[in-house]
């Protein structure tokens, strides 16, 4: 009875709309909310200096620092998120609402905080990083902290749409896949993940994209270093200082970084979870 | 179980009575008499002042301004504290200030250029570079050139915020070339790092490394006084209150001023 009545609520766009005609007044109210300041900004920026301000070797610095810790924090939350989301969704156990809370904390604590919890954690006189100083491993004011730092913030992302993906997926064709004598790892492989693999790429296209805003446990508990720890959104944060103009065109840049991630990715799988 | 709960309304509604008796007492005083006092003591200064000040004034400026308080009667004293340039931006696109003290004259110079300023800055205090270490002083740091011995995590202020540029000029003047791990843009960060034990040095202000007290151990350096950091303070041109304004500045310059932050590590300009 359920499958096909899901199926033609989402599959129908035409016929009946299911929106009121009134709803489109606070509608366009919230997205002028969001596009009125990203036009302020644009009207702000100085075009005839853009190109400089966005090609000195600071700004190139930090766009390719941000590119690259992204790219990595995402593959950390790949790693370690998706068999966090497989466990959540799939295995109901003892404490798993409380451990759920607690992966998603870092969605609402301020970044800050975040720095400062990993500051304890990793930092010369942290929880693991004094026995990582004896190992001859220094996190502290390196890359890989900043990596760090963007994997704690992006984590929740990967896993609230993983595990959305797997909840609305069901197990059926995996219980049918597992009758037919396929051990887990292969259902693994040729069901489930095939399977929700929207909701895996989107996952992943947030994930990369909160890394790449990251700004507030970075600066807490990486420092700021051009080519070393100095992300795009640090190097806005500092140039502000200075010249508005650097700042303002940097900002740009990042919004249309971000804008491009989100935009390539995100429309493909809309319409994969729709079909 | 109706009488309990009748007694318990009896109860509520004695107490909102009497809590209504007392609200209308309590807000009649003030209403009347001490704002009559005021009046007749100095009709002129009354009303609510706004001060901008750098991030590093928020010790001492606090104090002034509740001994500001105390003198006026029926004044008020809003405090707003940021980086200078932070503050200098916010009040060149309007923001409601009164009183604008910066920690460097290069963003007061930015309000005095766009006509924002009511007449000229007075110079009120000076600051110095100090180095601050964590206080077992793990990389023993004794003098500025031990900042530059190789495996000295040494963080310090990006040159572009003022500590920053006091940082190069320190360095130029002495010949000395830091290699530091890290280059924040506020001083407060770099004593952040200090005081967690992440750095093993950093250059920040006199006053931080006494605001911090035992936190960090500070470390002077006659190299020092090539980069002397001046805090100049003035009426905001389109302030609405510049006869408040001018008190409080009379105050901060004034003797009992000089004294508040000379115990908190400034200098006299």
């Amino acid at each position: 009875m359920n499958p096909p009545l899901n199926a033609s609520q989402d599959g129908g766009g035409h016929g009946y709309s299911g929106v009121p005609r009134w709803l489109y007044l606070p509608a366009a109210v919230g997205a002028l909310f969001v596009l009125l300041p990203l036009v302020a900004m644009l009207a702000k920026v100085n075009w005839g200096q853009f190109i400089p301000l966005v090609t000195s070797a600071a700004s190139l610095d930090a766009l390719g620092l941000s590119l690259r810790t992204s790219a990595a924090s995402t593959v950390l939350c790949l790693v370690f998120g998706v068999p966090l989301a497989m466990v959540l969704a799939r295995r109901p156990f003892r404490g798993q609402r409380l451990l759920r809370a607690f992966v998603l904390l870092p969605l609402v604590l301020p970044p800050v905080v975040g720095g400062i919890a990993l500051l304890y954690t990793f930092g010369r006189q942290g929880l693991l990083g004094k026995s990582l100083e004896l190992a001859g491993v220094q996190i502290a004011f390196s890359t890989t902290a900043v990596v760090l730092a963007q994997a704690f913030v992006a984590l929740p992302f990967l896993v609230v749409s993983l595990e959305g993906a797997l909840r609305s997926a069901g197990n059926k064709y995996e219980a049918i896949a597992a009758t037919l004598g396929a051990p887990p790892t292969t259902v693994l492989r040729r069901v489930t993940l095939p399977l929700v693999m929207p909701g895996l790429a989107s996952g992943a296209v947030l994930s990369f994209a909160r890394s790449l805003g990251e700004f507030g446990a970075t600066l807490t508990f990486a420092g700021s270093l051009q080519g070393v720890t100095r992300t795009l959104p640090l190097e806005i944060y500092l140039q502000r200082e200075s010249d508005a103009d650097a700042a303002v065109a940097l900002s740009l840049l990042l919004v249309a970084v971000a804008v491009a991630v989100v935009g390539l990715s995100y429309r493909k799988p809309a319409r994969q979870v729709a079909a | 179980m109706r009488a309990t709960f009748r007694k318990a309304a009896a109860l509520l509604a004695a107490g909102a009575l009497a809590a209504g008796i007392a609200g209308c007492a309590g807000n009649g005083n003030p209403a009347g008499s001490p704002a009559g006092s005021n009046a007749s003591a100095a009709p002129t200064l009354s009303g609510t002042l706004t001060v901008y000040a750098a991030a590093s004034l928020k010790k001492t400026f606090t104090g002034l301004a509740t001994r500001f308080e105390a003198s006026h009667p029926g004044t008020k004293v809003t405090l707003n504290f940021a980086g200078s340039s932070d503050l200098a931006t916010q009040i060149s696109q309007g923001a409601p200030a009164d009183v604008f003290a910066s920690a460097d004259t290069k963003n007061m110079a930015k309000l005095s250029d766009a006509s924002l300023l009511d007449g000229e800055p007075t110079n009120f205090a000076t600051n110095v570079l100090k180095i601050a270490v964590p206080p077992a002083n793990p990389a023993s740091v004794w003098s500025l050139a031990d900042l530059a011995k190789p495996g000295v995590k040494v963080v310090v202020c990006a040159p572009q915020v003022p500590c920053g540029a006091a940082t190069e000029k320190v360095e130029k003047a002495s010949g000395t070339t830091l290699k530091p791990v890290s280059e924040e843009a506020s001083v407060t960060d770099v004593l952040g790092k200090v005081t967690s034990g992440e750095a093993d040095a950093g250059l920040v202000y006199v006053t931080d490394v006494k605001t911090a007290g035992s936190k960090v151990k500070g470390i002077t350096f006659p190299e020092a006084s090539q980069a002397v950091n001046t805090y100049p303070i003035a009426t905001v041109g389109p302030s609405k209150n510049k006869e408040l304004a001018r008190a409080f500045i009379e105050l901060v310059i004034g003797s009992e001023g000089r004294k508040v932050l000379a115990d908190a590590g400034f200098g006299a300009p």
